[in-house]
């Protein structure tokens, strides 16, 4: 690959200059972001819903090199479309829910991720992340709330009680600023972790694979393929995966001894891409050579310094965990930091956001080194455990199930403080801890909504109609099903088995904490203070 | 309790033992461990219980 290719450049932003470089002492914000990724901005792009003014500084002034992570899940665009992005992530990008595995030249396995109708979001895109961060990018810049300052690289962070003070480089020289809160969104070599003295601790993969963004035109199906011994790269195993504007994402296992800076050369990548793509003229966008860690901070909290995303945790790409959890992170921990700031619940609330989020992270580190040691076994007869599973595949459907090429991200469920146990039983793919599954809904004027459209950014009351409105509990939004919105088509009730007085408590992430077969101010008052951090 | 049996449950254990041995006879070495990952995978489905193929797994790793 050319040196012009490998740091082609797809946005450009400016330098700006600050008042707050100016200030004589360092000037205090309630919350600072380090790092303009995919996580930090979708936090200031919450925070900013919320009416919470926050500052990102980012040590480059520009997005390029390559689409890194390339597929969003349901989830991650259910929270993109809360912040206004949903539409335009789906048109641009790749839709998808199918993938196929093979061995050799055979399919032996295959999953449907999205099995079923009636969900705004598809199962999964496939976008470059350059326009993620893009549109990101232009949706912070409208929000007059959001500061995002480039080319403010933080060089030192000081902890004290109640603030965090920040050092950050310019090109104009160095300044401080204090800030209630820190967010590290400065992904897998973060600086502030490094600052803070904070180790990883968890697992490096010998194994390194090689990752080609490939421009042609082909004629393979827009679903996500994956070989196990193909005949084109023997032994190892190969990714297949199509990105807008003709873009392919190949992945090709390279063994533990591979070189990683021989591998990258041109002259060794296209052959190893002919011998997969035979007659087909190809250019190469973006070549990376990569191992990777399954690891984790043991805490993500530390004071006023929260670790959200890559900086918190990190996991092989089979899975697409990396990216997809981090925006999680981000929505997790934003409504709870706002209510705290805005005097609304106790600082302990953020306990849960250490607790719900280290379950997901745990999560998909395991996932994900599952996934991995299938793909790259460790020893020999890991290997022959592995292929024999393979094997298996295309005889008995119980070893075709034990296949892993990556088991794709889906939203965690939470065992959380915060959830108020059900004492009725409740059928339905709708389930505590859970984000609450979509379902199409006519409005009032029988216009077609999607339930997860209408939710917004507080906590809600979904109540099934049963007779008049119940008053419900100050501040917190009712939606009546059956009056507000119309399940006509059944999938509400269906999803989350609905009969007439049920009431479901929505937290403002979505994630279902409380419900009940009649309408109960008390328990809802009490499920309330509990989901706001009453019980931690 | 434990959930692994432990006692005999064949009516003749003999032929069960020679037919895992026939299975073997004439193979390579790669190709016996292969076949026994295989054998291993089945019967584990078969029992589809992980708290047996757990204990089993320990029994094997105590009496080697």
């Amino acid at each position: 690959m050319n040196r012009s290719a490998a740091n082609k450049t797809v946005y450009q932003f400016g330098y700006r200059r600050s008042a707050d470089q100016d200030a004589s002492r360092p000037v205090r914000r309630p919350v600072v972001i380090v790092g303009a990724g995919p996580v930090g901005l979708t936090a200031a792009i919450d925070f900013a819903k919320r009416g919470i003014p926050a500052i990102i500084l980012d040590d480059a002034d520009r997005i390029g090199e390559g689409s890194r992570a390339i597929c969003f899940s349901k989830r991650s665009l259910e929270i993109m479309d809360r912040l206004g992005l949903g539409d335009r992530l789906v048109e641009k990008g790749v839709v998808w829910q199918l993938g196929k595995v093979f061995l050799g030249e055979h399919q032996v396995y295959s999953f449907d991720l999205l099995p079923e109708a009636g969900h705004r979001m598809p199962a999964f895109i496939n976008l470059q992340q350059y326009y993620l961060e893009g549109y990101l990018v232009e949706r912070a810049a409208e929000l007059p709330l959001i500061d995002l300052r480039w080319r403010n690289r933080v060089t030192a962070v000081e902890k004290h009680d109640d603030f965090v003070r920040l050092t950050i480089e310019t090109p104009e020289g160095e300044y401080r600023l204090d800030t209630d809160w820190c967010l590290a969104c400065d992904g897998a070599r973060s600086k502030v972790r490094d600052c803070l003295g904070l180790k990883f601790e968890g697992h490096t993969f010998e194994e390194r694979f090689l990752i080609a963004d490939v421009k042609m035109s082909a004629e393979y199906p827009t679903e996500r393929w994956f070989w196990f011994d193909p005949p084109f790269h023997s032994g190892q195993s190969a990714l297949l995966h199509r990105q807008p504007d003709n873009v392919w994402r190949i992945d090709l296992q390279l063994g533990p001894d591979a070189d990683p800076d021989e591998e990258k050369k041109p002259e060794r990548v296209r052959p190893r891409l002919e011998r997969m793509l035979g007659e087909r003229k190809f250019e190469l966008e973006w070549v990376s050579v990569y191992r990777f860690n399954c690891a984790r901070l043991k805490k993500f909290v530390h004071g006023r310094v929260i670790f959200v995303g890559d900086s918190a945790h990190q996991v092989s790409p089979f899975g697409a965990r990396g990216a997809n959890s981090g925006i999680q992170d981000a929505e997790n921990l934003v409504w709870k930091l706002a209510l705290v700031l805005n005097g609304e619940a106790p600082e302990s609330l953020l306990d849960s956001y250490e607790l719900e989020r280290g379950q997901a992270a745990d999560e998909n580190i395991g996932h994900s080194t599952r996934s991995t040691d299938f793909i790259a076994p460790r020893t020999k007869q890991e290997r022959v455990l592995r292929n024999a599973v393979l094997q298996l595949a295309p005889h008995a459907a119980f070893a075709r199930r034990m296949v892993n090429s990556g088991r794709l991200s889906v939203a965690s469920e939470y065992d959380s403080p915060l959830t108020t146990p059900d004492r009725e039983a409740f059928a339905g793919s709708a389930r505590l801890g859970l984000p609450v599954p979509d379902a199409p809904l006519d409005d009032r004027d029988g216009a077609k909504r999607y339930l997860l459209q209408t939710l917004g950014e507080d906590f809600q009351l979904l109540y099934v109609k049963d007779g008049a409105r119940p008053n419900v509990p100050e501040g917190l939004r009712m939606t009546v099903i059956g009056e507000d919105l119309i399940d006509r088509e059944g999938h509400f009730t269906q999803r989350f088995d609905a009969t007439p007085g049920a009431a479901y408590l929505l937290r403002p992430d979505h994630h279902l904490c409380a419900r009940m077969r009649s309408y109960d101010g008390n328990r809802i008052r009490e499920a309330l203070a509990r989901a706001k951090g009453s019980a931690i | 309790m434990t959930a692994l049996k432990t006692e005999n449950g064949f009516a003749n254990p003999d032929a069960a033992y020679e037919a895992l041995v026939e299975a073997h006879r004439g193979l390579a070495e790669a190709e016996s461990a292969a076949l026994n990952a295989r054998l291993v995978l089945i019967l584990s489905n078969h029992i589809g219980d992980l708290k047996v193929l757990k204990e089993a797994i320990s029994l094997a790793k105590k009496a080697g």
